[in-house]
């Protein structure tokens, strides 16, 4: 469990962290979700202490480290940039948490075995970083992090630096690590994808402050406010409402439009339409809308409603919003 | 030795779509003829071959412009350069080692190994070799300080740096007489004593260490001092165990030339060295005494002798550089 509370830091008038306070339970894989410069990468950074406090504090497992070092917080980190030491070999990255604390070689060894096991570099082992591409970095370095059994394992955009194709293997690479190691996890991302895909909580930063606190199914179904939601998965403005594209029916009749409007609470309405572009996504199809007002946004369709409607560009469409799950009203000071 | 192997097999199989592939003879000789084109070393090459290939055309075909290549010497930029190094460095070390060969081979081993010409490099190469380790430690400290911390002034100190080695050295041996010389206003007195040399090359070589140490630091990868940090490393083990390696190129070069330049200095070392043979004499105020008593043989043949040792100081430094800078560039 690592408690944050009251933490505040700020780095001449910018105010980096805003009074957070954060519980992160034991063995969870906790996501930190937020644009740049929303204090996701001070908030981890403080709780590795790489980064002091100006108040608050930081606990762990019950132990209050707010002004402990980072070598005494039981901590393993992992860079976005790898923060490989090149001039070692695989082996002995990994194994340098160890060999500084003196453990006996054989022991040593062992461990290097297993965690290079783990990671999928068992062959890599007199390598150097630069010989490994960056997704193998990432491993060793994950590895390196595991090799002294950390408390909690702290990540910093640890995908950040990958290909698209080896970022989504790799984060579900860490689920399973993750689901088999147990160690309390947090991750830094600014990726809403990659929080849903691999977080089983979810805390949303915005300015210093955090948003909400969720699993991924609340956060996305019942956001807080408007940030959240609009962070948190794609959003189309509705008559003056937030609606996720998906949640959107396009209809020809205006009356049945109506009709089925009238069953659900709160809606946006039936707003009018012009078809600006349809464009087919896979399983999906993509309508893009100008309402009357001039507002445009975009509406999710399946493949199959597509069909039936057979839309033109140009034409006028009924559009309504199906449900109110994930149905935020705009701030107005918040406008998107 | 696998790992090495590796690399080089997938360097082949990157490099492979470059390869002509098999096609039509004629296909093959043009893709022949792009080859040497981008290895942009025979240009005109490819000229008759692709005029042999096509023998029927009355006018001469359009030759195809070739992009210049970014950053690539030209033939011309070669020439200039080798004239240059020619003229200012290759042509007088080789006069002078031709001189020193005057009375061939024997009569150069004769001079370098003349008892006093021994002693006098003896006392060169000890006591640069005391400033070169001096300067290894204290240089890397500046240029940490000088990068790491944040102290009023900084930009003023920084700037300090290269005085010593900007000052004449003549003044840099009054500057240092001054304070140290017989009527030292602080009672340290070293004049012509051995420590006087050393103080007095330890300021002229200052800047060398500092200034090749600094710009590795400022790019030094922070983090990683950090995920040493993270790991357990006190900050003492992470400079010794992370950061000294990245350095380590660095400190070298720096203390190689520092080296190089402490066995050649003259100017600083002239007034408060006391020139005394077999005691403070450096080689360079012995070549210079043999050339007053008209034995520009010996001169010649002590010259030469520091030229090796100077010679062989870069070398050695730049193979140890060199490996250890190999596995971390080797980047893919």
């Amino acid at each position: 469990m690592i408690t944050v509370t009251s933490a505040r830091k700020n780095y001449g008038s910018f105010a980096a962290l805003d009074d957070v306070s954060l519980d992160i339970p034991s063995g969870s894989l906790t996501a930190l979700l937020g644009p740049s410069g929303s204090g996701k990468s001070t908030l981890l950074r403080s709780i590795a202490g790489l980064e002091g406090l100006d108040s608050g504090t930081v606990t762990i497992q019950g132990r209050d480290v707010t002004n402990e070092p980072p070598q005494r917080r039981g901590i393993g980190f992992v860079f976005q940039h790898y923060a490989a030491f090149k001039h070692m070999t695989v082996r002995d990255n990994v194994a340098f948490g160890l060999t500084i604390r003196k453990r006996p070689k054989a022991e040593t060894d062992k461990k290097v075995d297993e965690l290079l096991e783990i990671v999928g570099l068992e062959g890599f082992r007199h390598r150097y970083p630069a010989q490994l591409s960056g997704g193998q970095r990432q491993r060793m370095a994950l590895a390196r992090a595991l090799a002294v059994d950390p408390q909690v394992l702290l990540l910093d955009e640890p995908f950040g630096a990958l290909d698209a194709k080896v970022r989504t293997d790799l984060r579900q690479w860490l689920r399973r690590l993750h689901d088999e190691v147990h160690v309390t996890t947090v991750l830094v991302t600014h990726d809403q994808e990659e929080a849903l895909d691999v977080a089983d909580r979810i805390a949303v930063l915005n300015k210093g402050q955090i948003e909400q606190v969720g699993d991924p199914v609340t956060l996305y179904e019942r956001p807080a406010n408007d940030f959240v939601m609009g962070f948190l998965g794609s959003v189309a403005r509705l008559g003056g409402q937030l609606v996720r594209p998906h949640d959107i029916a396009l209809e020809r009749d205006r009356t049945t439009a109506l009709a089925n409007d009238a069953k659900v609470p709160d809606s946006p309405g039936v707003i009018d339409a012009v078809v600006e572009r349809v464009v087919p996504l896979g399983f999906e199809v993509r309508v893009d809308l100008r309402a009357d007002s001039g507002e445009r946004f975009a509406a999710q369709i399946t493949r199959r409603d597509a069909a039936e409607l057979q839309l033109r560009e140009g034409e006028t469409i009924h559009a309504r919003a199906i449900g109110r799950s994930s149905v935020v009203d705009v701030d107005p000071a918040l406008a998107i | 030795m696998t790992a090495e192997t590796d690399q080089q097999r997938r360097g082949a199989a990157d490099a492979a779509p470059l390869s002509p592939r098999p096609g039509s003879d004629g296909a093959g000789a043009t893709d022949a003829a792009e080859l040497t084109r981008r290895d942009g070393t025979r240009p005109e090459d490819d000229r008759p071959v692709g005029h042999d290939g096509h023998p029927g055309h009355g006018s001469p075909e359009p030759r195809r412009r070739r992009l210049p290549r970014i950053g690539v010497a030209q033939p011309l930029g070669i020439g200039v350069v080798t004239l240059w190094l020619s003229v200012i460095v290759l042509l007088p070390l080789a006069a002078l080692t031709a001189a020193s060969f005057g009375e061939g081979l024997s009569g150069l081993w004769d001079a370098v190994t003349a008892p006093s010409a021994i002693a006098a490099l003896w006392v060169t190469v000890l006591v640069s070799a005391i400033v070169a380790v001096v300067n290894a430690v204290l240089g890397t400290l500046v240029a940490w300080v000088l990068v790491r911390d944040e102290f009023p002034g900084k930009r003023v100190v920084n700037a300090l740096i290269d005085l010593p080695f900007a000052l004449p050295t003549i003044v840099a041996s009054i500057v240092l007489l001054s304070l140290y010389g017989p009527n030292s206003p602080i009672g340290l007195q070293l004049n012509a004593t051995r420590w006087g040399l050393v103080v007095a090359l330890l300021f002229v070589t200052l800047p060398f260490v500092v200034r090749s140490v600094q710009p590795v630091l400022i790019e030094a990868d922070r983090e990683v001092e950090e995920a040493a940090a993270s790991l357990g490393a006190s900050n003492w083990t992470t400079f010794r165990r992370i950061v000294l390696p990245t350095l380590a190129p660095a400190i070298l070069g720096g203390t190689g030339l520092a080296f190089a330049r402490a066995i050649g200095e003259y100017g600083s070392v002239v007034l408060i060295g006391g020139d005394i043979p077999r005691e403070t004499q450096v080689a360079s105020q012995y070549i210079q005494q043999q050339i007053e008593i008209d034995r520009p043989l010996n001169a010649a043949a002590v010259s030469v002798a520091l030229l090796a040792i100077a010679f062989l100081t870069l070398l050695l430094l730049r193979v140890l550089s060199s490996r250890t800078q190999r596995r971390e560039e080797r980047d893919v």
